[in-house]
């Protein structure tokens, strides 16, 4: 657990983000220090994926101001006046945050080691040995250093899972995103994947935003927990104050459901 | 009326050259077709709409109007713009942009079936938007449109003969000009038919195999 006196490694202030008529984000703030990790769990359509893709830059916003590592995201200074960011502005902002999908999105065409050593070597310019040196030994780390030269079409959804972890933490983010990166896969594999961020969890002092369903796992992996609900937070706490102990109705409702659907916590 | 093999022999040498010309317009003609149809596929995605909607227009317009009146207003109403060009250019030309009208859809089909989960792994990955589609999108793209494109090359292939009216001295004006010198066309007309059959054929049989090799990819 970081020093909570730390600057805010991520800051979002006041942001609303509407899909036409449907408001997915209503005034939503908080902040985030740095190495911390983070757990967001509420229903479908609560808004919890949307500002993880918000922060990768996948949707804009239409309201507030998002801060990562104290610069703004979506704004950049020229001639002191603030303006929409331009592609290389967000560039440089994207260095810092690295996902992980639910449906993986590996690229079908590239072996697994490829789709690892890719962005480093076009992005960062790094020398195909180094970075196949240091995507061999990501690849180690999930497990996988054996499937180098598969395809992943030839790989299980908890294996394709792993690599997609290894090529975003082939960029070395400060931030990584994971949403729902087990809700597609069959139950048998999701362990292996959750063993995976257990580990980064443990022995990495990234900052992590974990959107889940998976609420054993939040509860065991998280700093703190944001409980959201129709693009709020409505509970924000230690995994144990709102897993055990929930203040709001809407948690008791939304954990109620949950257990009774099955998952443990 | 009697086939004369003698007289086949006797012409050959002329057709072959036609044979030649036909081949190059039409590799030429698919290269820049291939070419034009990815510019308007790529300009018409934008989404801004004072570029897209012009591409749009022009696109199909080209392909609602005749190859051969693009073919005489090419070759015969630029000129009086300044522009003149050669025969066999101005049907390459011809053949190029209004082929590419259509390999142009086959590109927006290919691109729209890539995953929009490529399109965001590519932004995670912080790829440029020329990396993204050079790296990304069109390895993609590509290999499920092969068959199509290559049906299309087929087709622009026997439409060569349209080059004929700009006086591009391709297969069927070589034979047609044979005939209206000896006054005899069953040879070299036959001739003409055989010649785009076997090369068709050939085509056919090529676009099996790209089928077969390119037609799925997981």
């Amino acid at each position: 657990m970081p020093p909570s006196n730390a600057a805010p490694i991520i800051e979002i202030d006041g942001i609303s983000k509407s899909f036409g008529a449907f408001k997915v984000l209503n005034d939503l703030s908080f902040s985030v220090a740095p190495g911390e990790k983070l757990a967001l769990i509420g229903p479908s359509g609560s808004g919890k994926t949307t500002i993880l893709r918000i922060l990768m830059t996948l949707e804009g916003i239409d309201s507030g101001t998002i801060r990562v590592a104290g610069d703004n995201l979506y704004q950049m200074e020229r001639n002191g006046k603030l303006q929409q960011a331009d592609e290389a502005h967000l560039h440089k902002m994207r260095e810092k945050i690295g996902m992980v999908f639910q449906l993986f999105n590996l690229f079908p065409h590239k072996c697994v080691l490829d789709n690892v050593t890719l962005a480093p070597m076009l992005t960062k310019g790094v020398a195909r040995k180094d970075a196949e040196q240091h995507a061999m030994e990501l690849l180690d780390m999930v497990g996988l250093a054996d499937k180098a030269k598969s395809m992943p079409s030839q790989l299980s959804g908890g294996q394709k899972q792993r690599v997609a972890i290894a090529r975003a933490l082939a960029l070395k983010p400060k931030i990584m995103l994971f949403d729902e990166v087990t809700s597609a896969l069959d139950p048998e594999l999701v362990e292996e994947v959750l063993n995976v961020l257990w580990r980064l969890c443990r022995e990495t002092d990234m900052t992590m935003l974990l959107v889940t369903h998976e609420m054993g796992f939040a509860h065991d992996f998280a700093d703190r927990v944001l409980f959201f609900d129709r693009g709020r937070i409505v509970e924000d706490g230690k995994p144990d104050e709102i897993f055990r102990n929930p203040k709001q109705e809407r948690t008791q409702a939304f954990l109620k459901k949950i257990i009774a659907a099955g998952h443990r916590i | 009326m009697e086939w004369d093999w003698a007289f086949v022999v006797q012409i050959l040498p002329t057709l072959i050259e036609g044979v030649k010309i036909t081949i190059i317009a039409t590799l030429l003609g698919s290269v820049l077709a291939a070419i034009v149809g990815l510019v308007i596929a790529i300009v018409r995605r934008s989404k801004n709409r004072l570029i897209s909607m012009p591409m749009g227009f022009v696109a199909e317009f080209i392909r609602g109007t005749p190859l051969l009146v693009q073919l005489y207003f090419i070759f015969y109403v630029l000129p009086d713009l300044g522009i003149t060009l050669s025969p066999l250019v101005a049907g390459v030309i011809g053949l190029g942009l209004h082929y590419g009208t259509y390999t142009a859809e086959v590109y927006r089909a290919g691109i729209d079936n890539v995953a929009r989960g490529q399109w965001e792994a590519a932004k995670a990955c912080n790829l440029s938007p020329l990396q993204t589609w050079t790296q990304i999108i069109m390895p993609q793209a590509l290999p499920p449109m092969i068959p199509a494109l290559a049906n299309y090359f087929i087709a622009m292939f026997k439409e060569t003969p349209l080059l004929s009216a700009i006086t591009v001295l391709e297969l069927m004006n070589q034979a047609r000009s044979i005939a209206n010198y000896n006054y005899r066309y069953i040879e070299p007309i036959t001739m003409v038919g055989a010649f785009f059959l076997v090369i068709s054929i050939v085509s056919v049989i090529g676009l099996r195999w790209l089928e077969r090799r390119y037609g799925k990819i997981d």
